[in-house]
């Protein structure tokens, strides 16, 4: 059911014979969906203009070439029986704030309260005076040069998120564990968050959410602020989702984002960086691990970077293992803009495949307009090292168990970009459990 | 202990034969020594040892204490007692040279039947093993071999050797690439491992390495066989004056 301020905007496009039109598409996707009357409300009517003029991506489109966009339009998600796994082991041992978001909607009673020293937070239907004004604008500012329909769809109609607002330098980390409650569950969440001047925030992610899921993460952080986040996406689902990070970084703030996805059916995961502010880092990384024998593995990074500020640094990090005929895309750009000096831009791209039916497309790019910068890129696809598997195997150390070494091996680059040692280990020795007998990650 | 009878041995992938009837034996607690020049067959043999790919076993047998080394698997040879010291001990990064460590020798003591060692009493063992070869801590929990220098590179094949106790040894040019204190160390590594119930074969160039580690009997290896046997002497016969001779000798 649409709403009626949906209804007033939605225009029928022409019927014409033939291949289905993407504005038809974006119809039948609306028809789905019910715009959210909260205090966001005209953000959320923005987000649905520029979804409107900018319809549903097709094969054609330039960033959707590689990754088939129809389970994403599809109006409904095919639905997914719920697992029965338990929330995820990972950092249960750590001291933090737990949320619990079910199908992308928060948890009150799961959860801890809403209340953490240094931060303010709320839900989005109870709003926030400071995130009137941000809400959805990181998101639409990263819709140029490349659209991303989906993060627009999901300013609009997002069901729940959380607005997050750092003013200190909270002791715990804030921990959002996903939960699926549906099989049919079409999960949409957005977060927004504002660091302010020096503050600093580890944000965790675990878990799986929705048959399908769409969330958007705005991060903006003000000068001097460091931003941590580091998700890890729960194995044996396959589901369809596409996750969105959009960030803009002051001067001397640092942002960092790792993420890891076990299985999965078709996962899109887009991170859009500014860096607006001179001598900031922005970090982001992540490792996609994908068996297609149960069911079809697609994993996609897509990745814009631009450097518009002097002396900044950015690196991209992404590592896939692929095995039994996965795929792997990976798509990161880095745009120098014209005066962005001394810009150090590193990017590195590299699959791991475990047999011959698997692929993994890159597209690797670099756009400068500053001449005074050190951009370097790379792209590998390659077996495994067999003579790091005979070594290993010559110390008695059994096939299987140096084939995970050598996984673990292969990974290491991203996971170096989670900077907690701990967490890192913590992350290091879930995916050894999960690589040797499948334990759940 | 270590028996290899006619052992030929040709490159699976292309039409070229590198052991040409190979014998030789290795009786319990004796050291020997292969010199060779460049290509002989010198590392091949130390890799159809151990259990490489590559390679093609056309004729000939090898076996360690009776059993048949040719048919099992690299990590099966381990088990059974055999270690290949490597001319180039390969990096691992990301993963901590202890965690390996622990996982070779508990890997070994599963596939023997034997009790794996509680993470105590391996901790205990290899730090004592480690200050010996003056390896540092920090050494032993830094990712495989990732930025060891050459030398300690060469030491940390000796820990995994002293670690994993085998019986047969195979050093495969250990002595390339160390300086003169470092050859020093490993030599010491060596010699303390040496015991009435285990052998060596140690591939060289030089004969330095054999003023260190004191071989009991010397093989010339040229053309894929071994050519000529005997004790220390040759080593310097070598050292003095080259292969010329002795090859020429052999006919």
């Amino acid at each position: 059911m649409a709403d009626t301020a949906l209804q007033t905007k939605v225009q029928q496009t022409p019927e014409v014979a033939g291949a289905p039109k993407p504005a038809g598409a974006l119809d039948a996707r609306l028809a789905e969906l019910t715009l959210p009357q909260d205090t966001l409300a005209a953000a959320r009517q923005d987000a649905l203009s520029r979804l409107r003029e900018m319809g549903l991506p097709g094969p054609r489109d330039e960033y959707w070439r590689y990754t088939d966009p129809r389970p994403f339009n599809a109006p409904r998600p095919t639905a997914l029986p719920l697992s029965g796994a338990g929330d995820s082991p990972l950092f249960g041992t750590t001291e933090r704030l737990r949320l619990v978001f079910v199908d992308g909607v928060f948890d009150a009673d799961a959860s801890d309260a809403l209340a953490l020293d240094g931060v303010e937070i709320s839900r989005l239907a109870d709003g926030a005076d400071w995130a009137a004004g941000l809400y959805g604008t990181l998101e639409a500012a990263g819709q140029k040069p490349v659209r991303r329909p989906f993060a627009a769809l999901n300013t609009g109609f997002a069901t729940d998120g959380l607005l997050i607002r750092v003013t200190g330098k909270p002791a715990r980390p804030i921990h959002i564990i996903h939960r699926r409650g549906s099989a049919e569950a079409d999960a949409m969440w957005h977060h927004t968050i504002r660091l302010e001047p020096g503050a600093e925030l580890t944000l965790l992610e675990t878990g799986a959410t929705g048959a399908r899921s769409n969330g958007v993460i705005e991060a903006d952080l003000g000068q001097g602020a460091r931003f941590h986040h580091i998700a890890a996406k729960r194995a044996g689902d396959a589901k369809t989702g596409v996750a969105h990070i959009f960030a803009r970084v002051a001067a001397e703030a640092q942002f960092k984002s790792f993420s890891l996805a076990v299985g999965g059916t078709q996962m899109r995961h887009e991170g859009v960086i500014d860096i607006a502010g001179d001598d900031a880092v922005a970090h982001i990384a992540a490792a996609a691990l994908g068996d297609a024998s149960a069911a079809p593995f697609h994993h996609d990074d897509t990745i814009f970077i631009t450097h518009g500020a002097e002396r900044c640094e950015s690196r991209q990090v992404f590592k896939k293992v692929l095995k039994n005929g996965a795929t792997g895309v990976f798509q990161g750009k880095i745009l120098v803009k014209p005066g962005a000096q001394k810009t150090d831009g590193y990017q590195i791209s590299q699959a791991l495949l475990l047999d011959e039916a698997s692929q993994f497309l890159a597209k690797p790019e670099l756009e400068i307009y500053a001449d005074d910068v050190k951009c370097s890129h790379g792209s590998t696809t390659g077996a495994i090292d067999e003579d790091a598997l005979f070594y290993l195997r010559s110390r008695g150390v059994p096939h299987a168990r140096a084939v995970v070494f050598l996984v673990l091996s292969f990974l290491a680059d991203a996971l170096e970009e989670v900077e907690d040692e701990a967490l890192r280990s913590e992350i290091n020795e879930a995916l050894d459990a999960w690589l040797t007998d499948q334990a759940a990650i | 202990m270590l028996k290899i009878n006619n052992l030929h041995v040709k490159l699976e992938e292309e039409d070229k034969q590198i052991l040409k009837g190979l014998s030789l034996e290795v009786p319990a607690g004796q050291v020997h020594a292969i010199m060779g020049p460049n290509g002989s067959g010198k590392s091949t043999l130390s890799y159809v040892l151990s259990g490489r790919d590559g390679y093609e076993v056309t004729e000939g047998e090898a076996h360690l204490d009776g059993e048949s080394l040719l048919d099992m698997e690299p990590e099966e040879r381990a088990a059974a007692g055999l270690f290949l010291a490597f001319q180039y001990p390969v990096e691992i990064p990301g993963v901590g040279n202890m965690t390996f460590l622990r996982t070779a020798v508990n890997a070994q003591r599963k596939a023997r039947g034997e009790t794996e060692l509680s993470s105590g009493e391996f901790l205990k063992e290899v730090r004592a093993k480690a200050a010996e070869l003056q390896i540092s801590p920090d050494m032993l929990k830094r990712p495989v071999n990732v930025g060891f220098s050459g030398g300690e590179k060469k030491r940390n094949e000796i820990l995994q050797m002293a670690m994993l106790a085998p019986r047969m040894c195979i050093m495969d040019e250990t002595d390339s690439g160390l300086d003169v204190d470092a050859m020093r160390l490993v030599s010491e590594g060596v010699n303390a491992l040496r015991s009435p119930d285990r052998s060596f074969l140690v591939i060289t160039h030089y004969q330095r390495l054999l003023n260190h580690i004191q071989p009991d009997v010397v093989h010339i290896m040229s053309n894929g066989r071994i050519v000529k046997s005997g004790g220390p002497e040759l080593a310097l016969e070598v050292e003095e004056n080259g292969y010329g001779d002795l090859l020429a000798e052999a006919g």
